[in-house]
């Protein structure tokens, strides 16, 4: 497995990024190279540049700004998955990259990486949809705000475009949510076959608001919003869960593949979202 | 490009292309074989190394990445003639058959017991989770990080892993 | 650590210290001035025509020296193997090909990048073909692999699968008399054992150096076999097996995926011998699903008739197994190897008919176990849901049916002689260790409260140190690797002049401690100190013939052999010592690095003066000739046969059907042991595998013969928080094969425990009315059997 030459550029500043980004056909962004390197190296994409960010300062930073938090490109997964910011304002986003293959890949892959490539198999986008996370995009165009809804088209598949980075992304506070998987050996490691998000605000004893997201469950992570229907100004009872969870795949094309048949996956769907809740609710 | 990368304490300036990967750098450039490839997709992570204090895949870290990082390899392990405590609890401990995996097993675990002196079984286990070993069942590497730690930490290390090789 | 009396004691690894530095040589860490880099060009059709190769574009791009196909090797004739069984893989396809992943053409650049890129510019066009892969389908012979020939190979009977060696009448008429008693019960499953893939952590490698000034080759290649590969680039080249020279250096993991010639292992030397360079090909994991052998693959029926009280009369099995395209080494002896252990540990007839079909996929051959898993399965399924269904403990069922000790030696069901087992002595010692009757009160106790524990057993028996010699000219010739067809040992033990020793050994290593375990034998018999012994191994040019490490033969055979020639060197050593003392021969002892006589140890000689002496004739007693070594070929009377007790507590989530392993417990029966601590690593691994094949691995392919899971990210081997701790335990039973006792311990895990699990998840959820699952048990089959079950 050796990858096809390309040319690698490696700038210290945003503007040098999106200029060579700009400036050249068939391009990649290099982050963490989890995905990407592993896919130059089988020849299944093969850029005639690489751009790589992690030498651009000021991208590996969570912060906390006021209302939400920011977490910049370079953050990798094993910051994002132990980063108390994240953990407390964050939560399904913190286990979803706990969860994340092993802790060698936290090691390197990046939550914004994860996003931007939107994998089937990616725990990343689910959390950042429960989460409602808006997508920061730059390009020598200038920037834009992507909301998570908005942002995850399909397989491998975002909204960005060629030329721009996802530089960052926000996170507003407030809620509680959790993340819930079933992974391919079982348990709660390895790709999800099934996982569900969930984001939920509670107060005076009923459910204000919610969202529901599942991800390993189509070609593209979704908003259950049948499910947080069910769930809002319910009292969070196990009725109110079972209901909510009973939409987890209403008007979704549900995948078939190794690990789950569609009936099984739409059924986990279901499950996932009735333990994430249990949780965030108990 | 040019790279400078110090590895295991000596630093090295050499001309490579941006596509050679890591682990052929440290493999065929300098010569340093005890890191290995098993897979080709960042799964089996013996090609383990640790780069400025954090444990990764070389096979999925371009070179030029390193450029102007510390990195260390098996060989660097241990000080001198004297075993690093992990090297010494594989031996002690039956850890390693084949011995394929064994030198990215060893980068994970001592990096684990660096962030962690004193790890659970299950922490053990998370800490080597993207390290795959085919011959051992894990048992017996199980048993080699708990020495190790003990050793470290100053205990009696055959009383942590008193459960070898019954 | 003493000097004497190591044998079965717990002795670090002598073969550590270099490993754990990061000191082993595995092929790809050994380096040759000058070598080239090669890369196949694969198929990605697993039946087509090919009509043209344009080859001219990748003989243009940078670095290349040469591509090859078809054309430049045909001359070289197909791959060697020993079966004479099926069709033999063309060195590269030859106008066809029959799977995915099949090489086409091979390219060889500066390096492997290089030939990468060339290989990218090999244009094939393809004329696609019918494909079969369904193992049914296969077995209706309507789509064809071979032209015209039949899909399937031959048909393995447990009666008369030795033609004129051994009769046995058809036990069927007897089995089916049984069935229509009206006090019997038969029950049947139609069950998968699936395809696997060995994943070795190292994938195959090799290196040639063709000296054209010599005529000589030499390839370092990572292979559990190197002497039928030196054999078979012999045969291959038409030299004599003294101008090659292959190496097996350090081996990481081998499971039988690397006991086979291999089509690239002649081609490098090829492309060497053409180029005059040395050239280098190293598997990539993806290609490891088209370039190496695979394992398992059997849809087969398990039947059994028997009375309420447990007494099975009849055990039935046809299954048809998958050989893949072409016939490698050991193809179709895989199963024949499962029909060895026919009856299992019981005593009642036997029917067995495996068919060996072909398919276009790649080649199955020997992976852990080695048709033994598959069988032991089957039985062991088939007993347990025997036991289900007439309602008895699945432990007593399997008593009531043993061999007992004093059957023994005892004739199997296929006319083999078992020389030893006591099987009720070691299932009793794993069920008072566990504490049987109070696993299976928890058991029950969860379950009244919801949850799905189940527990699991299974016993075994298998068969391995193998021989004797007889077996391997069954149907089989190794004339193609350039060897008498033999199951010998081979062992050479050679004082030096210094006295030390050196040890030379017809198997290798692939992590089985080698150096250790027979450093153990000679320090145990010459009391020379183990750090003074070195074990050499895996290099063709140090003994005329070496069988190779499968079949968990190398203690039982190799083994024996360096113990004789241990004791010779011992014998000739206690002339020269007692010419030296001037004492009888027969006072002599040896110990600490010395020997003296008996009865007085000051009147001692270092082993460094008897070994001076040796190499002076002229200080030796008359009669005695120079020298102090010893080359033994050891030909064993009869294979081992070890046996073993296991059990599993799962947990399984009744909404996901998620299984989790909370405990396992093993209690094997491997005979004497030389290194404690180097057999329970050994059963570790072993079971890891058993329980991998249960819970984890499976090798996919789609109708049109992709394999779906050729990267680890859907191969999905057990990761180290897959797995508990081991709980073993063993009984011994020594062998009298040989004079050590021992039996052989490689793949005695993976035998016993896939079953384990499986009957331990069909336990926890039976109660709802599931009686089987097929491995692996992925949450998808676990809730699937349930749903089924409730409808």
């Amino acid at each position: 497995m050796y990858p096809p030459n390309f040319d690698y550029v490696a700038p210290t500043s945003l503007d040098e990024a999106l200029a060579a980004l700009a400036g050249a056909e068939n391009t990649k962004v290099l982050s963490g190279g989890m995905s990407l390197i592993p896919l130059m190296k089988m020849r299944f994409v093969r850029p005639t540049t690489v751009v790589d960010i992690s030498r651009i300062p000021g991208l590996d930073d969570v912060t906390d700004d006021g209302d939400h938090i920011t977490i910049g490109a370079m953050v990798r997964h094993a910051t994002t998955a132990s980063h108390p910011l994240v953990q407390e304002h964050a939560s399904a986003l913190a286990e979803a990259a706990n969860g994340t293959a092993d802790l060698l890949v936290r090691n390197r892959g990046t939550t914004c990486g994860s996003l931007a490539l939107n994998a089937v198999a990616a725990d990343q986008p689910g959390a950042a949809l429960a989460l409602n996370a808006t997508m920061h995009a730059a390009s020598v165009r200038g920037t834009r705000e992507i909301a998570a809804a908005d942002f995850f088209l399909d397989a491998m598949t975002s909204a960005l475009a060629p030329d721009e980075i996802l530089t960052k992304i926000t996170i507003p506070k407030g809620g509680v949510s959790t993340y819930r998987k079933l992974g391919r050996r079982g348990g709660s490691s390895d790709y999800p076959i099934a996982a569900a998000a969930v984001w939920v605000d509670v107060s005076d004893g009923s459910v204000s608001d919610a969202r529901i997201a599942l991800n390993g469950v189509s070609s593209t992570p979704y908003l259950a919003v049948g499910s947080a229907e069910a769930l809002v100004g319910s009292d969070g009872s196990a009725d109110a869960i079972a209901s909510a969870a009973s939409h987890a795949t209403d008007g979704v094309n549900v995948l078939e593949d190794l690990y789950a048949t569609v009936a099984f996956r739409t059924h986990l769907a279901g499950v996932y979202v009735r333990r994430a809740l249990e949780d965030v609710l108990a | 490009m040019e790279v400078s990368i110090t590895v295991n304490g000596a630093k090295h300036s050499s001309e490579v292309e941006p596509r050679l990967l890591l682990v052929h750098y440290l493999r065929e450039v300098l010569g340093l074989t005890g890191t290995h490839v098993g897979c080709d997709t960042g799964y089996c992570g013996a090609c383990t190394v640790i780069v400025d204090g954090i444990p990764i895949k070389s096979c999925s870290m371009l070179t030029v990445q390193a450029d102007g990082c510390e990195v260390r390899t098996v060989e660097g392990v241990a000080n001198g003639p004297e075993l690093h405590p992990v090297q010494e609890g594989f031996w002690e401990c039956h850890g390693l058959q084949c011995g394929f995996c064994t030198p990215g097993m060893i980068m994970s675990s001592v990096a684990l017991l660096e962030r962690n002196a004193n790890p659970s079984e299950t922490e053990i286990r998370q800490g080597i989770e993207g390290n795959l070993c085919r011959c051992t069942g894990y048992h017996n590497i199980v048993k080699s990080v708990q020495y190790a730690g003990a050793k470290m930490r100053g205990e009696d290390p055959k009383g942590a892993s008193s459960e070898v090789a019954s | 650590m003493t000097s004497t009396s190591v044998m079965g004691g717990i002795v670090r690894r002598k073969e550590d210290p270099s490993l754990i530095q990061g000191k082993g040589a595995y092929v790809d860490d050994v380096k040759r001035t000058g070598e080239l880099a090669a890369v196949f060009v694969r198929s990605p059709f697993a039946a087509a025509t090919i009509t043209s190769i344009d080859i001219e574009a990748a003989k243009a791009a940078p670095g290349v020296h040469a591509v090859y196909t078809a054309d430049d090797v045909r001359h070289l004739g197909p791959n060697p193997a020993q079966v004479a069984v099926g069709t033999l893989r063309p060195l590269l396809a030859d106008g066809a090909v029959k799977h995915v992943g099949e090489a086409v053409a091979m390219v060889v650049a500066e390096n492997r990048y290089l030939a990468q890129d060339a290989a990218d510019l090999v244009f094939v066009d393809y004329e696609p073909g019918e494909v079969v892969v369904d193992l049914k389908d296969a077995f209706a012979d309507k789509v064809k692999v071979h032209g015209d020939a039949s899909n399937i190979l031959l048909t393995w009977h447990g009666h008369g699968w030795w033609e004129g060696v051994i009769d046995l009448p058809d036990p069927s008429p007897g089995i089916q008399e049984a069935k229509e008693r009206d006090d019997t019960v038969t029950v049947s499953l139609e069950m998968v054992n699936q395809r696997l893939l060995p994943t070795a952590i190292e994938p195959r490698a090799v290196l040639a150096d063709w000296n054209s000034g010599y005529g000589s080759v030499e390839l370092w290649s990572s292979s559990q076999i190197p002497h039928a590969v030196a054999g078979a680039v012999g045969v291959t080249f038409g030299i004599p097996s003294n101008k090659v020279r292959v190496v097996a250096p350090e081996v990481g993991g081998g499971f039988g995926v690397k006991l086979n010639v291999y089509p690239d292992e002649i081609l490098v030397c090829f492309a060497s011998k053409e180029l005059g360079r040395p050239v280098r090909w190293t598997e990539t994991r993806r290609e490891a699903g088209f370039a190496s052998t695979q394992g398992r693959g059997w849809v087969g029926t398990a039947t059994i008739t028997g009375t309420a009280d447990g007494k099975i009369l009849g055990y039935e099995l046809e299954a048809i197994c998958d050989m893949g395209a072409y016939s490698h080494n050991f193809t179709v002896a895989v199963p024949l190897l499962g029909l060895f252990i026919a009856g299992g540990q019981y005593n009642f007839p036997t029917s067995y008919a495996l068919h060996c079909v072909v398919t276009n996929t790649q080649t199955t051959d020997a992976y852990r176990g080695a048709g033994r898993p598959e069988a032991a399965y089957y039985l062991e399924r088939i007993v347990d849901h025997f036991a289900r269904e007439i309602g008895m403990d699945p432990a007593d069922v399997r008593k009531a049916n043993y061999w007992k000790p004093e059957d023994f030696p005892v004739q199997t069901a296929i006319g083999l002689t078992m020389d030893s087992g006591d099987y009720e002595k070691n299932l009793d010692a794993l069920l008072d260790r566990v504490g049987y009757e109070d696993l299976k009160a928890k058991r029950d106790a969860a379950r009244a409260e919801g949850r799905l524990l189940g527990l699991g057993l299974s016993t075994y028996v298998e068969v391995c140190g193998f021989g004797p010699s007889a077996l391997a000219g069954l149907g089989f010739s190794w004339g193609a690797y350039g060897l008498p067809t033999a199951f010998n040992g081979s062992g050479v033990v050679r004082v030096q002049p210094d006295g030390t020793c050196t040890v030379t050994i017809g198997t290798g290593p692939s992590g089985q401690g080698h150096e250790t375990t027979w450093a153990q034998i000679v320090s145990d018999g010459l009391g020379i100190a183990m750090d003074n012994i070195e074990v050499h191994h895996g290099d063709s040019v140090d003994l005329p013939m070496g069988i190779g490490t499968f079949g968990s033969r190398s203690i039982a055979v190799d083994g024996t052999a360096t113990f004789e020639a241990t004791a010779r060197v011992r014998k000739k050593a206690a002339i020269i010592a007692g010419h030296l003392l001037e004492a009888a021969p027969e006072d002599i002892q040896f110990a600490d690095g010395r020997a003296h006589v008996a009865g007085s140890p000051d009147r001692a000689v270092e082993w460094g003066q008897i070994a001076e002496s040796a190499y002076q004739p002229h200080t030796l007693p008359e009669g005695v000739e120079g020298g102090l070594e010893s080359s033994v070929v050891f030909s064993p009377p009869n294979a081992t046969w070890p046996f073993g007790s296991h059990m599993a507590l799962v947990e399984v989530d009744p909404e996901t059907g998620d299984v989790d392993l909370l405990e396992y417990w093993a209690t094997d029966d491997c005979g004497n042991v030389i290194n404690p601590m180097i057999v329970d690593g050994q059963l570790h691994g072993g079971i890891a595998q058993g329980i991998a094949q249960a819970l984890y691995e499976e090798a996919i392919y789609d109708d049109m013969g992709n394999l779906l899971t050729s990267s680890m990210a859907n191969y999905t081997l057990p990761v180290s928080t897959s797995l508990p701790l081991f709980s073993l335990d063993r009984t011994v039973t020594p062998t009298d094969v040989n004079p050590l006792g021992v039996k052989g311990v490689g793949e005695a895990g993976t035998i016993g425990s896939a079953q384990t699990i499986v009957n331990a998840v069909v336990d926890a959820v039976a109660h709802l009315g599931v009686r089987h699952i097929d491995m692996p048990l992925r949450p998808k089959r676990v809730w699937q059997a349930i749903q089924d079950a409730k409808e």
